[in-house]
């Protein structure tokens, strides 16, 4: 039976939960808004919130001053590859790490881990040069590559936790009835790790798409995806916001949307083994 | 045909010898138990002959070919594990069906077996679930159904039934006796519980701390236990053993009475105690009964109810061809 909780308690935590999730989306809520008012009313002070002449002529600007489509494109094209190509080499890595670890698993966890604590700045020269030299530069190939090596710590990580929770015995089961390590891999493994490996799926390619680091440095114009499209609008002649607001909106709803479609899958996938 | 010879098989799991080499050999058709305490190494053995651990020293042959180095799949046995290990994604056919697609075999006849296994194991009704939606004693059918599709050389079952209530226990295991009847195909068994060895094996493996203490037909191992620590583990309730000067009367170290060859007389006998705990099953009684001199208490085995109570003082008396006699080292006297 569900522990009781008193009215008054229920009351206090909804209404905590409301505070932090409005807390947490009015930037985002606030950038929608600013998207449509007039780049006068966008820096009015004090601040306009509802009350203004909403208008679209902000969308109508960028969408002459820049292809929106094509930047959506290499976007999806970057994030979506970087993930499945990152997925294809951590489904091994991770059934070795969980099913047949050795002396060291637990090291070269630790290791692939702490390229994560390293500022990425401290790699953008070697890693400027070695693009250039291999005309990687402004490529989605080359954004593809970076991406998934960037990603790829967090990906074997993710799936090595979710693996850790199916029980050895079923694989040994598969085993004993003749899969080799494919067949055990393709019809035991993956079916069952599959919350698991959606919601690393779409977390990465959350993170990929919202990368902005090496996307910005590594493109010029052929594979800028959406965040270098949103860094186009703060130019030096001055900002205008909301022209920005507009971009912004524009370069987030996708990933926004499939994030609203997939959150139950997404937290499923993420508390995922924590209750037994 | 399922013949498995162990020839001074070894396991180690770093520096620490879990099974020391042994020497054993399984008939084709024979039904055998590995019986031991907790930790005995019964499961690993069971394993290296699975092929899921590998063997660090020693031959393992299943119908005279070198199968040491084989993975499992190659093996042709088939187990059936302690948590039924079934996929849960897959429907209670395609469960059954799996070792047969493995096996390349095509649709319709894999079809034909499965409904076929069904039918044997009272599975038909639930050949569309998932195995989440089971119970304990379907699942552990399912996973037997899971190995007798394939037909292979051997079973093997590593404790298969102690996930299940007591009554279902006892009902599972008449259904794997009737069925290695029926199937006539080697059958390795692993348990802790005696009762399942005695009842189930036509040889029994008795193991402990990795080594083999006695292999006989579980009459065998009742009648001639070859040392004290068979003769505790076989037999329900346990042997009673006696030392000192009891057993230099016999010329042992060590003398042991099981609890039914001792007679209940009305006076002289050879222990005399009182009685501290009874336990009434209806068809027999037990007593335990505190013999002064003697560490443990004895226990007695009387047919059906007999009138004694907590405090009563009983007379025993050994029936003289039935007593077990062992040395210094705990090993039988002949």
């Amino acid at each position: 039976m569900a522990r009781a909780v008193s009215n008054r308690r229920m009351a206090i935590n909804t209404g905590v939960a409301w505070v932090l999730a409005i807390l947490i989306f009015f930037p985002i809520l606030w950038t929608i808004l600013t998207s449509f008012k007039t780049e006068a009313t966008a820096i009015a002070d004090p601040p306009v919130f509802l009350a203004f002449d909403w208008t679209l002529e902000n969308y109508e600007t960028v969408q002459e001053r820049s292809n929106y489509f094509r930047h959506f494109m290499n976007s999806v094209v970057i994030s979506v590859g970087s993930t499945l190509i990152g997925l294809l080499i951590a489904i091994p890595a991770a059934w070795a790490m969980a099913f047949v670890p050795g002396r060291q698993t637990k090291n070269v966890l630790m290791w692939m881990l702490s390229t994560k604590m390293l500022p990425p700045v401290g790699v953008l020269v070697p890693l400027y040069l070695i693009f250039r030299d291999y005309g990687l530069l402004d490529t989605r190939i080359g954004l593809v590559i970076v991406l998934t090596l960037i990603n790829l710590p967090i990906i074997v990580w993710m799936l090595y936790t979710y693996f850790r929770e199916i029980p050895v015995d079923i694989l040994e089961a598969a085993r004993m009835d003749g899969a080799g390590l494919s067949s055990e891999v393709l019809y035991i493994l993956t079916p069952m790790a599959v919350p698991g490996i959606a919601s690393t799926l779409l977390l990465n390619i959350i993170l990929a798409w919202n990368e902005a680091f090496w996307t910005l440095n590594l493109t010029a114009a052929n594979a800028a995806p959406l965040t270098a499209f949103i860094a186009s609008y703060s130019s030096p002649e001055g900002l205008f916001y909301a022209k920005l607001s507009a971009a912004s909106t524009m370069a987030i709803a996708p990933i926004l949307v499939m994030g609203w479609f997939s959150q139950r899958q997404l937290v499923r996938g993420l508390t995922f083994g924590a209750v037994k | 045909m399922g013949r498995i010879t162990l020839e001074r098989v070894q396991k180690k799991f770093g520096d620490v010898e879990v099974i020391p080499p042994l020497d054993l050999t399984i008939e084709d058709g024979e039904f055998v138990v590995f019986v031991g305490p907790s930790g005995c190494g019964k499961s690993t053995l069971l394993r290296l002959i699975a092929g899921l651990e590998d063997v660090s020293g020693g031959e393992i042959r299943i119908d005279g070919t070198a199968a040491t180095d084989l993975p499992p799949a190659k093996r042709g046995l088939a187990m059936v594990f302690q948590s039924y290990a079934l996929y849960p994604h897959m429907s209670v056919r395609k469960n059954i069906a799996f070792p047969l697609k493995m096996a390349g075999m095509d649709e319709e006849e894999r079809r034909r077996r499965v409904d076929r296994a069904a039918e044997v194991l009272n599975l038909t009704d639930y050949l569309d679930r998932r195995p989440g939606q089971l119970s304990g004693g379907q699942r552990q059918r399912v996973a037997i159904g899971r190995a007798i599709v394939r037909e292979p050389a051997a079973f093997l079952f590593d404790e298969p039934l102690s996930n299940l209530d007591a009554a279902l226990r006892v009902g599972m295991r008449l259904e794997i006796s009737e069925l290695h009847e029926r199937l006539k195909t080697t059958m390795i068994y692993v348990t802790h519980d005696q009762v399942e060895a005695m009842t189930m094996a036509d040889k029994i493996v008795v193991l402990r701390a990795g080594n083999i203490e006695q292999v006989g037909s579980p009459i065998d191992l009742y009648r001639r236990p070859r040392n004290l620590f068979v003769a505790g583990f076989i037999g329900s309730p346990k042997m009673n053993i006696v030392g000192g000067d009891l057993a230099s009367r016999h010329d042992a170290a060590h003398i042991g009475v099981r609890p039914e060859h001792l007679d209940i007389v009305e006076d002289g006998g050879t222990f005399s105690g009182k009685v501290t705990v009874s336990e009434h099953l209806g068809s027999d009684t037990f007593f335990h009964v505190a013999v002064p001199g003697l560490d443990e208490p004895m226990t007695v085995r009387a047919g059906g109810e007999v009138g004694l109570r907590h405090g009563d003082t009983i007379h025993l008396a050994p029936q003289s061809h039935q007593i077990h006699r062992f040395d210094d080292n705990g090993l039988r006297i002949a």
